[in-house]
Order: C-alpha cells, then structure tokens, then sequence
C-alpha cells in the first residue's frame, strides 16, 4: 500500500473513533480482516467481526450488520485481540524518579515503626488513575489489559493486584483476577533477613498465622495483621499468588510449597524456569518470562537464554510475557520480545497466545478477554501488518467495542515539532 | 597551533614524570584477517545511504577490497547469501559493557566514580572486565566495535574507550587501534540528584552548569601553564649549549583531570554529553562555545528532535533510542519518532545507541521501530538510510568513520550478513565478519566466545 492510501485509511479511522465516542456501544462491523482468533477456530482469512453491545456477537464470512453500524474494511490485515502489557505499574506510577507520581509500593524504608512487618493486605488497585498519560502511550501500541501489580519495598509480600482495563474507565479492575505477589530470591534484604531461607521461614509462619485451623495464643510473636492475616488466609486453599523468582532451586520450594496449601502460583521472572520444565508442566504452574533475558544478571539467572519461553512451551507449560526493564512506560515492549521469542524457537501462534489468550486465562478472565469469539468482550486491535513485528503499528484499538482515539501526549509532540522534511496533510 | 600538540603530552613532555614516550595504556589489538571471502548475491546496504540488490561484498586481508555485483571470486572463498541482507558491523556509541557487567554484583559496580562531580582524570577502560558475558551476546547482534563509557553520575565522568567486539583476557588486546578516547559529560538531574543528596554541590542545575564551568577554567589555566612551560622549554633548549648556567623550566605537575579537559579543548577526545533535554542541549552547545570544545553527540537526547536543525547546523549527533521514556522526569517528552526526525535536516546525524546490554543485542529493531513511527509521520526512510544510524554515524561519532561503519573498499572488514531484511523482529545475524574473519556462524552456535566466567557453571551460560 503507498504512504497516502495508508494516510487516508488511517483518516478514516480517526474520524470514525470521534463519531463513536460518545454514543453507548454501536454495532461495528470489522470486514475481510486476518482474525487472529486464539480460539479453536485458529486464524481466519478474509473474516469478519461483527460487535454488539461492547462484545463479540459473530465471526466468520458475509456478515452483516444492521443500519447505523459501523463498518470497517480492513483489507486482509491482521485482527488481533487487545494484547495483555505484563505486570506493571499502569496507573500508579506516572515518573519513576518522582515519588509525588509513585504509589506501587508500601515503603519500610529503614524499618521504622512497623518494623518490615509483611502487609499482604496492601491493595495497589486503590491507587490507580486511569487518566495516566503512560497508560494511553502503551494503549496505542494496543495494550488494552494489563496487570497491575505492587512492588516489594523490602518485604517478602508486595501486596495485591489486578488486571485493569485500559480504555480510561473508572472501574478498571477485574476482580477473578486479583493476585497476591510475592518476590523471593537474590534480592533478599533487611526485611527479609537478608536469605532465602529467611524468606520461606517468613513465608511459613505467615502461613500459619493465616490458618484458621492453628488459632495464635496470646504473647505468640505475630508477623501479619488481623487483616493480613484474613487476607492471606483468602488466598491458601484456592488463591493465585504470583512469585517473583528467577533460579530454578528457588522455583522447586515455591511449588512445593504451593503445593502444601494447596495455592495456585504464578512464576514471575523464571530465567532458570526452563530447567524444571517438567516439574512445571506437570503442575500447570505458567510462567511469565521476559523473552529479551539472556544475560546472568545476577547468580540466580545463571543459563538464562532466549530459548526459555520456546522450551518451556514445547514442555506444556503455559506461558505470558512481561518487560522488566521498563515494565510501566514501555510495557507494550512485550510485543517485540514476543517476536523476538518466536525468533528464538516459539511458535507464531504460541507468541501471540501469550500475548493474549494465556494471560487472561492464569489470571481468571479467559472466559472474557484475549480471544475474538463469540461472547467475548470485543477489546481489539487492526495491525498494519504482522502484530508481532517492530514495524508494524498498531492502526485502530477497540476497547469493550469502542474505538479508541489513537492519539497520546507523544502523538500530540510528535505533531508539534514535525520537521519540514515531512510531507504535508500526513497523518 | 602550539596548544594543539601540547597535550599529545606524552611526545611534547618527555621530562614530564610518568609520562611515557608511547601513548600510555596502548592498543595491543592483533587484527586476525580470514581468507579471501565473497559474499554473494545479497541485498547490500552499504552504510553510506546506497542499497544494492543481488551484490557481492568481496573482503581480502581483513579489509573491504570490492562491493558491486558479479565481483571476480577467483582465489576467494564464497558464500553464498541469495535472500539474505548485508551491513556494515553494528557499531555501538554507548554501552557500559565490561564497567557494569553481568553479574551485577556489588564487584562489579565499575562505571561511576560517583566521589567527585568532576572526574575527568578516571578512564573507563580501566574498569573494564573482558570476561562480561554481555560482550557475546552484543557479537551476537551484530555489535563489532563498542564505545565503552562512565556512567552519568557526574558532570564529567572520565574518558570512553572504544573497542574491538573480541573475547581477550586483556582490554588492551580489545582497543580499537588508533580510535580517539571519549569524555563523558552529563547534563540534569543524574549529577545534581547524586551530589545534592549528599548536601554536595551540585544541587540544582546552575551549579551543574557553574561545576563545568569551573573545571573548564581550571582546565584553561593548566593549559596555559603548560604552554607557559613549553616556551620557556624551548627558549632553554635554543641557549643550553651557549649558556652553561642555564636551567631546564620545572614541568607543571600534572593533573590527569584537567590533562583530560584540555584534550577535549584540543580536540584529541570526542566530547560526548549525556543530555535528555533540548533546553539543556543548548546551554551545553553554549558551554563548548564558551571553552572551544566541539561536541561529537548528545546521547539520551529524548527531546533532541526539539532541536534537529540546530544539532544538524553544528554537526552534533543524537545518540538515541527508539522508545524508552518516562522514567524519569527529564525523559518525559520522548517520541517515537525522535530518530526519524534528528535524521530528517540536511547533515543530520541520527544514531541508534543501547545503554543496555539488552538493547546493544538488537540495534537494528531499535532503527526500525523509528524508522516505521518516521515513514508514518511522512518522512522518507528506506533501510540504506536508517542503516546509518547503526553502523557510519555512530563511527563518525567516535571518530573512526575512515576505519569503520561502511563497507567501502580500503575500510575494515566488519560486515553481517543477516538472515533477511535487518528491519525486522525476526531478523538474526546468520555471520558476523571481523577483519574479515567469522567471528560468529549462527549455525555452529560454538563459534561464538565464550566467557571465562561461564565455563562450568552447572547451570549454563548466556546464548
């Protein structure tokens, strides 16, 4: 396609987001698109996508839509569901280096009158702001969902977490979602008795502290809360707890732990998860990896290599990306590294799954996002090409079937300092 | 002129103590040449800004004899590379390779002199550690030549080195022969956010500005000192024969903070100056103007396309990346597009840097997520453009354009012959060439080096 035919498709795009954003849901009918369904259906060529009401109603050939929908050609290119942006602080930290902008952590600091007592109960979500400027930046590379999780500041448990939408609503979060996260391993402090065997003693007394069955006595030596106590409590016996850990020794003890109160974990991070693949498999316990990890950046990431996510998926076990270099800004980074992975050995399909399908089902919400089927939630994306290369762009975004207007602060400078050089009228 | 040579020290000062007659701390790199090779039949981009398709690359000796199709392959070995992409070696004007090196521990934790704002007499090679596995992977993408640089604590760091992208025991056996130093600036908040936590200056931006300021006159006056001592030196030579009595001059002391200043004065280092705002681009095009310094790059520009016509107007470059923002409040105005747009003037000087052991792996995806965010924005970008901002604008930033960054006959042989077209996710160097050698097959993973450090370690190494 020549530069201005592309120009004046976008154009289209960009007047129809104006015209549906304030309506409640119209119908939209995407036409002869590439669907990438991640269902059972696999990728359809020449499909349509017909949206009702924020959702997906039918996929397939020759739909139609009634009158005042509207319609969009999309000329054999790539369909995609809304991508999943990994574990980040989306909403709740604007600037890094600025602590007015940051609340993804409840801090100890040097212990001070709490002690470095762990507070499981500690709810990012409660933070969240979804007019941050980060969070439209990533939405027009087409990350539409994302989980938004705290960061230890020296604790063995860094709070709770959820998955939000990213489309600017107010009620953001998706509660099956919610996820305890725990970081364990080499960065071990203070708080944590500077050792991972002081790590899963914390761990364990926790526990038992959370254990209904196991009442502490008066003068017993209390670790949590009332409350945190009630909310690690919540999560033994059926809950999803999100571990950050990278070496293999330390993933073995987070399973069987695991295993003993009966909790669903979550690897996060896993540089050596590639080496306990089976064990993994074998549990169903997913991963998520950052695909770009090949370097021993410390001890614990000793054989980290760029086949980890293709080998753990050949294994059977579930897989997701997230970035951890700039897991908040440049979270929409997990589409290059997926591509990058699939360079390194993972299917086509794989990478895009973990991108979307895989994510929403580990953390509960595979029944409504990550797939274009029928019933889902209609949280799109039209690529310029294939979604997974770095020169494709992300053309128009659907959110619950609402189009998103493909402007940020970025796009607002962009346009404010073009050069000369640049043609006239382009988008 | 005299102050030109002057702070060649080393020749011009031998009685100086500890100087020695060599340039101290020399390169002691042996280029390794391979056979005659011709690489057929590829898609070149030849670093210069032209494209040729079904060309052969013909290296001899280690350097570049020939580019252009049907090239004589008498003598030579042949590879074929129907379907594949050829570029210069990747060259990378920003990395800390070696200084913080992988592991992080706290050993290694080798890049900022963080005692002092102004530490112009420390060079970053003699942090560097040879066996950081990130070297390898760097190979792996492509990355034949590295300026290796301190960190961004200070308002001057210390010298750059640049290298060879070769495994060694020694960094001297890595220095890219002949290659000027660097001197590593930085502007903002790193150096006023490290001191002024300590109750130091500096603390805001003017005492940034007033601490390059003082160290630049420091470094004037030492000079003057040292054009004062050779005056004096060469009135003592023209009359010690006639005049027993007469005395040699006692040499300054020197000082290996304002020797470095004065090299920048001089020209002998490029200047290289960390600077996210365009605001603060201009103070510091003010500062060089002010002390006669010329400024190679400003690396982390995230507002430089603020700025491209001036940067294009004085010759400066932008040592960017593509899309990493936010993390700071300096780097809140990034835009995709930064690279396409300092690369849009009339000599415009864009270049893809990593700062990242990560990032150095994949330069070219780094380009091309630019290069698309600037066609979208209505700027002509084709590969052999952006190829640029990889491979012969970074070596003119280094000072190395004459041995590096294109394949032009007579140029070192560095070259890599990618799977497909380099602008692309799934793009991988099938070989890397350096002088001419297979320093990397993708297909005999053994080729690549391999750190001291990962030998035997159960768990496995980088790949």
């Amino acid at each position: 396609m020549n530069r201005r035919m592309m120009q004046l498709a976008i154009a289209a795009l960009g007047s129809l987001a104006v015209l549906a954003g304030t309506a409640h849901a119209e119908d939209v009918l995407i036409r002869n698109a590439r669907v990438h369904t991640l269902s059972e259906r696999g990728t359809l060529e020449r499909a349509d996508v017909l949206v009702r009401d924020g959702r997906i109603a039918q996929v397939g050939t020759g739909l139609t839509a009634g009158s005042g929908a509207t319609v969009v050609d999309a000329r054999g290119r790539a369909l995609t569901p809304g991508l999943f942006g990994g574990i980040t602080g989306l909403g709740v930290e604007e600037i890094e280096l600025e602590p007015s902008t940051v609340d993804r952590s409840k801090a100890y600091g040097d212990g001070g009158h709490e002690g470095f007592a762990p507070r499981p109960e500690f709810d990012v979500t409660l933070a969240f702001n979804p007019d941050s400027v980060a969070i439209g930046v990533n939405r027009i590379e087409g990350v539409t969902f994302a989980m938004v999780a705290p960061t230890s500041d020296g604790s063995l448990f860094a709070g709770q977490g959820e998955i939000a939408r990213l489309d600017g609503r107010a009620d953001a979060f998706l509660p099956a979602s919610r996820t305890l996260f725990l970081e364990l391993g080499a960065g071990a402090t203070a708080g944590t008795g500077n050792s991972r065997a002081a790590q899963f003693m914390l761990l364990e007394q926790a526990t038992r502290e959370a254990n209904p069955a196991q009442p502490l006595r008066d003068g017993d030596l209390r670790l949590l809360t009332p409350t945190g106590r009630e909310v690690l409590g919540h999560y033994l016996g059926r809950g999803r707890i999100a571990f950050s850990v990278e070496r293999a020794a330390d993933i073995r003890q987070v399973l069987a732990w695991s295993e003993r109160n009966r909790v669903r974990p979550v690897i996060v991070g896993g540089a050596q998860a590639w080496q306990v693949a089976p064990l993994l498999a074998k549990a169903r316990v997913p991963v998520m990896l950052d695909p770009l990890v090949n370097l021993p950046g410390t001890f614990d990431k000793l054989g980290a290599t760029m086949e980890n996510a293709a080998r753990l998926h050949k294994a059977g076990v579930p897989v997701t990306f997230t970035h951890f270099t700039a897991p908040t800004h440049d979270a929409h980074k997990v589409r290059q590294a997926a591509g990058v992975a699939v360079a390194h050995g993972l299917p086509f399909e794989a990478a895009l799954a973990a991108l979307t399908s895989a994510p929403a089902e580990i953390f509960g919400v595979g029944q409504v996002l990550g797939r274009i089927a029928p019933g889902y939630s209609a949280d799109l994306v039209l690529w310029s090409g294939d979604p997974l290369e770095v020169t494709s762009v992300a053309e128009q975004v659907w959110i619950a079937g609402q189009p998103q207007s493909m402007r940020s602060r970025q796009t607002e400078l962009r346009d404010r300092y073009r050069p000369q050089a640049a043609l006239p009228n382009s988008q | 002129m005299k102050r030109r040579f002057l702070i060649g020290l080393a020749l011009v000062l031998p009685g100086l103590p500890g100087v020695a007659d060599t340039v101290p701390y020399g390169s002691t790199y042996q280029a390794r040449p391979g056979a005659p090779t011709l690489i057929r039949n590829a898609v070149v981009l030849d670093g210069t800004g032209r494209r040729l398709d079904d060309a052969d690359v013909l290296m001899r000796d280690g350097k570049v004899v020939a580019v252009g199709p049907g090239l004589d392959a008498t003598g030579a070995s042949v590879v074929d590379a129907r379907g594949r992409w050829v570029t210069p070696g990747l060259v990378d004007v920003h990395s800390h390779l070696g200084v913080y090196a992988s592991p992080g521990v706290n050993a290694a934790q080798d890049g900022n002199e963080a005692t002092d704002p102004v530490t112009a007499g420390v060079w970053a090679e003699h942090s560097v550690w040879p066996q950081d596995p990130g070297f390898q992977t760097a190979l792996a993408g492509g990355v034949t030549t590295l300026q290796v640089l301190p960190g961004s604590a200070n308002l001057v760091g210390g010298r750059g080195v640049t290298l060879r992208n070769v495994h060694s025991t020694t960094y001297q056996a890595m220095k890219f022969p002949g290659a000027p130093q660097g001197l590593k600036m930085a502007c903002g908040e790193n150096p006023k956010r490290v001191y002024g936590s300590h109750d130091r200056a500096p603390s805001t931006r003017m005492g940034n500005v007033a601490g390059y300021r003082q160290a630049f006159a420091d470094a004037q006056d030492y000079r003057n000192q040292l054009d004062k001592y050779q005056d004096e030196l060469a009135a003592y030579e023209k009359k010690k024969g006639k005049d027993k009595d007469a005395k040699p001059p006692v040499p300054p002391k020197r000082d290996l903070r304002l020797e470095t200043l004065v090299a920048a004065m001089n020209g002998e280092v490029q200047v290289h100056i960390h600077c996210y705002r365009s605001d603060e681009m201009a103070v510091m095009l003010d500062l060089a103007k002010e002390f006669g310094f010329k400024v190679a790059a400003f690396h982390h520009g995230v507002e430089a396309y603020k700025l491209s016509d001036r940067l294009a107007a004085e010759g400066v470059c932008g040592a960017l990346w593509a899309d990493w923002w936010g993390f700071k409040m300096e780097a809140y105005d990034a835009i995709w597009e930064n690279l396409a747009f300092v690369d849009a003037p009339k000599n415009g000087c864009a270049i893809v840097h990593s700062d990242s052991e990560e990032g150095i792996q994949r330069l070219n995806q780094e380009a091309a997520k630019s290069m698309v965010r600037g066609e979208r924005a209505g700027l002509a970008i084709p590969p052999e453009r952006a190829v640029r901002w990889i491979t012969s604008n970074p070596a003119r930033a280094l000072g190395i354009a004459d041995k590096v960054g294109t394949l032009e006959p007579g140029k070192i042989a560095d070259v890599v012959v990618w799977n497909g077209n380099p602008f692309s996710v799934y793009a991988l160097p099938d070989l890397v060439y350096v002088d001419g050698a297979v320093a990397y097959d993708r297909k005999a993973p053994s080729s690549l080096p391999r750190s001291d450090f990962l030998l035997g370690q159960p768990a496995g190494g980088a790949r």
